[in-house]
């Protein structure tokens, strides 16, 4: 293996994560309000296994065995969610009235760790990609965004153990109050990179082009702008991202048909194409980190809640593409 | 046609039925992966490779793991309750116009490329919804559950929408990259990444007139619900 060329490299976070993940799987465990807690426990522990020990097995297993140890891990993963043995802990939480009290006294001080993660991710992302301390770059230049969300994350835990008197254990035994409340939702993001994975393998996105180009006339450019921005966001919706629809609607449809046949103008075809994505992006459950994780997050009882609002927009907005495009390019 | 092309397939209707029938998303989502592999005839252990390596792979999207033991922290110690409190002392802030200003800060600054500046787990669940509650809070008092989850819902999707529409303005983003890489390696090398941002902006200004529309209607509706809500409690 190569030595790491920064000193906060990638694998450092996923240590961190699977420290944190870990130590919720622990507590998860101990925690006899929770009727489920075996089985939580263990589904926390295997999702972090990826994490701590997946570098080092690829290290001393090779790669093709530790794959196919976190692909049998992975169907566990889905397995335990699917057949409900996941549940939550009791957490008492403390009356309205202790907690404005205890906010009456730290006032706007509370904001600041909040506010310090964004800012701090930015400011470093912005001034501290070059730092080097001798040899080594602080950062990891290859996943930069993440390495300053670390470091701005590791800041502001720090400050709010010191403002509150709180420590960081305590911090992540309260987080298990979020953790047990959105579940499987947490892990949904990474089963469906995997499931992009696989329809990359199997050639989903070839038999894709070949259907649309099947349907098309391509005498008509109402008709061809139409299928290109409704198919952008309906591909969109299935993938779950824009960027894996794209080369697929790019080169079945903007290319042959609109570019070297209506001479259309490249630049606005490929933004208002890539734009319409977007709009399935908004209206689609694939999307977990915009569309599942925020409904969780913010405990909806209908995880779907945050699509339903969104559609409205995005059917607007991707009739404006539409119009634009047309008359555009 | 050839019958292959079918079998890739064979994921989406999985993907589609489960969703819709609320089957679980994890189960769901590794019931289309097993059946598109196998279909396509790869071996269940080649497959199994395929899911662990993707997995290893996508592991960035977990960092939401390291950003929740602060929020509740911060939320143990009241951060939910004073910024309901803050904005209350603020005698102009509504829910809408809270999400308004949002709205427009946020898509300006993912149009500079500042995209970290927000997020659902960084900005909406701690700071963002609990003021757009709060201030609906100070006006009605206690919301009904149905409200409560409205207007989370519009905080979050507040987020979702001024990033997308903001984001691809920016030129170093990874899909005007991503776009210009494809023309240059379809033979179409004379557009520059500033052209698809520049091209970006028409619908970044539709997307932020048809949203800012929708939340400029929000405080009426939060006040008609409101109303129905009581009427229904009195009758």
């Amino acid at each position: 293996m190569t030595p790491p060329s920064s000193l906060l490299s990638i694998q450092v976070v996923y240590y961190l994560i699977g420290i944190v993940v870990m130590a919720i799987a622990w507590m998860s465990v101990r925690d006899t309000s929770n009727p489920k807690r075996y089985t939580t426990g263990l589904f926390w522990f295997l999702f972090g296994v990826g994490f701590l020990f997946g570098d080092a097995m690829i290290a001393s297993l090779g790669k093709p065995l530790t794959y196919k140890i976190l692909g049998v891990i992975v169907m566990l993963l889905a397995l335990i969610a699917g057949s409900n043995l996941l549940g939550g802990g009791q957490h008492t939480a403390k009356s309205n009235q202790d907690k404005a009290a205890l906010a009456a006294r730290l006032k706007n001080k509370l904001f600041l760790p909040a506010i310090a993660i964004p800012l701090i991710t930015v400011a470093l992302t912005l001034g501290a990609k070059n730092w080097q301390i001798g040899d080594y770059f602080l950062l990891d230049q290859k996943n930069l965004t993440l390495a300053c969300l670390t470091i701005a994350c590791l800041v502001s835990v720090a400050y709010a153990c010191m403002i509150t008197g709180g420590t960081p254990l305590a911090a992540v035994q309260e987080s298990r109050r979020l953790v047990d409340a959105m579940g499987w939702a947490l892990i949904l993001p990474l089963m469906l990179a995997m499931l992009g994975g696989v329809f990359v393998a199997a050639k989903t996105g070839q038999s894709i082009q070949t259907l649309v180009t099947m349907m098309i006339n391509p005498d008509s450019k109402l008709a061809l702008v139409v299928i290109y921005c409704v198919g952008m966001a309906l591909f969109t919706m299935i993938m779950g991202n824009a960027f894996a629809a794209f080369p697929v609607m790019a080169a079945g449809i903007a290319l042959p048909f609109l570019i070297v046949q209506h001479h259309a103008n490249p630049a606005p075809l490929v933004a208002i194409g890539m734009l319409s994505g977007y709009c399935g992006t908004l209206m689609t459950p694939m999307a977990a980190n915009f569309n599942i994780i925020p409904a969780a997050l913010l405990e909806l009882k209908d995880k779907y809640q945050v699509i339903k609002l969104q559609i409205p927009t995005a059917i607007a907005v991707l009739l404006c593409n539409i119009t634009l495009m047309y008359f555009l390019v | 046609m050839d019958s292959s092309l079918w079998l890739a397939l064979v994921g989406i209707p999985i993907i589609v039925a489960g969703f819709a029938l609320r089957f679980n998303p994890l189960m769901v989502v590794i019931a289309a992966g097993l059946a598109t592999g196998l279909a396509v005839g790869m071996d269940i252990g080649l497959l199994l490779e395929t899911f662990g390596e993707k997995f290893m792979n996508s592991r960035q999207l977990a960092s939401i793991m390291l950003i929740l033991p602060i929020i509740a922290l911060l939320e143990k110690y009241g951060l939910k309750e004073h910024a309901q409190s803050w904005v209350a002392s603020i005698r102009s802030a509504t829910t809408g116009r809270i999400l308004m200003l949002y709205f427009v800060l946020r898509q300006f600054t993912c149009s500079l490329g500042l995209i970290s500046l927000g997020g659902q787990a960084q900005t909406v669940r701690p700071l963002l919804f609990p003021m757009a509650e709060g201030a609906a809070m100070a006006k009605y008092g206690e919301l009904p559950q149905a409200l409560r989850d409205k207007i989370a819902a519009h905080a979050a999707a507040c987020d979702n929408v001024a990033l997308f529409f903001g984001e691809d303005i920016f030129i170093a983003f990874g899909a005007v990259l991503l776009m210009t890489g494809f023309l240059k390696e379809n033979g179409i090398s004379d557009v520059e990444p500033l052209m698809i941002g520049l091209w970006a902006i028409p619908t970044a200004i539709c997307a932020l007139i048809i949203h800012l529309l929708r939340l400029s209607w929000l405080d009426a509706q939060i006040a008609r619900e409101v109303q129905t809500h009581q009427a229904g409690a009195a009758a």
